[in-house]
């Protein structure tokens, strides 16, 4: 995308992004004015409802903002947003029916950027059958076949909601390291997740979130140095009950 | 190659601490064409920039360089990873006088203390520090 010249120097500005579900309850989002650039692993952290997911799924445009606006490369949510954002929700939407080489050929047809020889290399590395049916994988097996499929896509930005919860340490390695080895430098990684310690190493930069507010954006090294803890205690002791 | 890191300190200080240690083991020998930030970024299992930070901070010292073309390489300055041995030397051995002085050892004591360690492990630490 480097041709393009409407490229705005920020992946995603939010500004004063807010989102109520309903009348009757508060702000799921309040307010939420923040600048995500390029070329970072970034982690979306905070408690439990404090507005993750509901600002992911604005960035993808499942949701529409109550107020405020969030703009992706410089643009609103929509088709052209959707090329440049990989995506992987917090809940599966494969076809349980499906074999996974044929969720591997319907992700080849969907998107431009998908790199079927990527996918499979992935999938027999952890040792994945393609021809198995989705529906006879453990839960653990079908969020591995989800995020290899999200991963071999070469977007600007990847949106990682709890990629890891349900798969086993071994597997959580290989795939922390093939995200490493596979992203392209412009691209960003924005990973929402409660498994700190295992991901720490691997962030450039944290935003935490609390009651659908900005609490703080950082660098993780910063952290380390100003607070002599990791990011894993900080987080413990900024959100401590 | 094992990375050791704690969460609780800047990574790209103790990834450089490690580089220094493996130039000096001889792990990267002087002059020796070194593996590409993302392979070794995936296999200490950090962020390539953090590892790009590293040998930022590698270059600036003079212990690592880079040919444009050609990738990076450890120094050939021998006196320089003599000077990186004896400060790593240096600073272990201020940690564990540090320990010793907590235990309540005194300079006499704790170097007749050294000398028959030493000598009781003398094989097993040869054996130790022979490359496999």
């Amino acid at each position: 995308m480097t041709t393009n010249q409407n490229r705005t120097e920020y992946l995603v500005e939010a500004s004063a992004l807010s989102k109520r579900y309903d009348k009757k309850s508060g702000n799921a989002l309040n307010h939420l004015t923040l600048n995500i650039p390029r070329g970072r692993i970034i982690g979306l952290l905070g408690p439990n409802g404090s507005g993750k997911t509901t600002f992911i799924k604005l960035m993808n445009g499942l949701l529409t903002p109550t107020s405020g606006s969030v703009l992706i490369g410089g643009c609103t949510p929509g088709i052209q947003t959707k090329k440049m954002i990989s995506y992987l929700p917090e809940r599966t939407y494969l076809q349980s029916g499906l074999k996974v080489s044929e969720m591997v050929d319907f992700f080849g047809d969907f998107y431009d950027d998908f790199s079927r020889e990527k996918a499979e290399h992935m999938l027999a590395d952890l040792g994945i059958n393609p021809a198995a049916k989705l529906k006879t994988l453990s839960k653990g097996t079908r969020e591995k076949v989800q995020l290899i499929l999200v991963m071999s896509r070469n977007a600007d930005l990847y949106i990682l909601d709890e990629p890891i919860a349900g798969v086993d340490p071994a597997a959580r390695d290989y795939i922390l390291k093939t995200i490493i080895s596979n992203y392209n430098e412009n691209a960003t990684i924005l990973l929402s997740t409660h498994l700190i310690s295992d991901i720490e190493n691997l962030l450039d930069d944290v935003i935490f979130i609390k009651n659908g507010q900005l609490i703080l954006q950082s660098s993780v090294e910063e952290i380390r140095e100003k607070h002599q803890k990791s990011l894993d205690a900080y987080f413990r002791e900024v959100f401590a009950c | 190659m094992a990375w050791k890191l704690d969460s609780d300190r800047p990574i790209y200080i103790q990834l450089v601490e490690q580089i220094q240690l493996y130039i000096v083991s001889g792990k990267f020998p002087g002059g020796s064409r070194l593996p590409s930030v993302r392979e070794l970024a995936a296999e200490a299992g950090v962020n390539p920039n953090t590892m790009q930070k590293a040998f930022a901070e590698l270059e600036r010292d003079g212990l690592v360089m880079t040919n444009r073309t050609a990738g990076r390489f450890v120094t050939e300055d021998s006196k320089m990873v003599q000077q990186i041995r004896q400060k790593l030397a240096s600073e272990e051995i201020h940690l564990f006088l540090g320990k010793m002085k907590q235990l309540g050892f005194e300079k006499e004591e704790l170097i007749s203390l050294l000398k028959t360690d030493y000598k009781e492990g003398e094989n097993q630490y040869d054996n130790e520090s022979k490359p496999d």
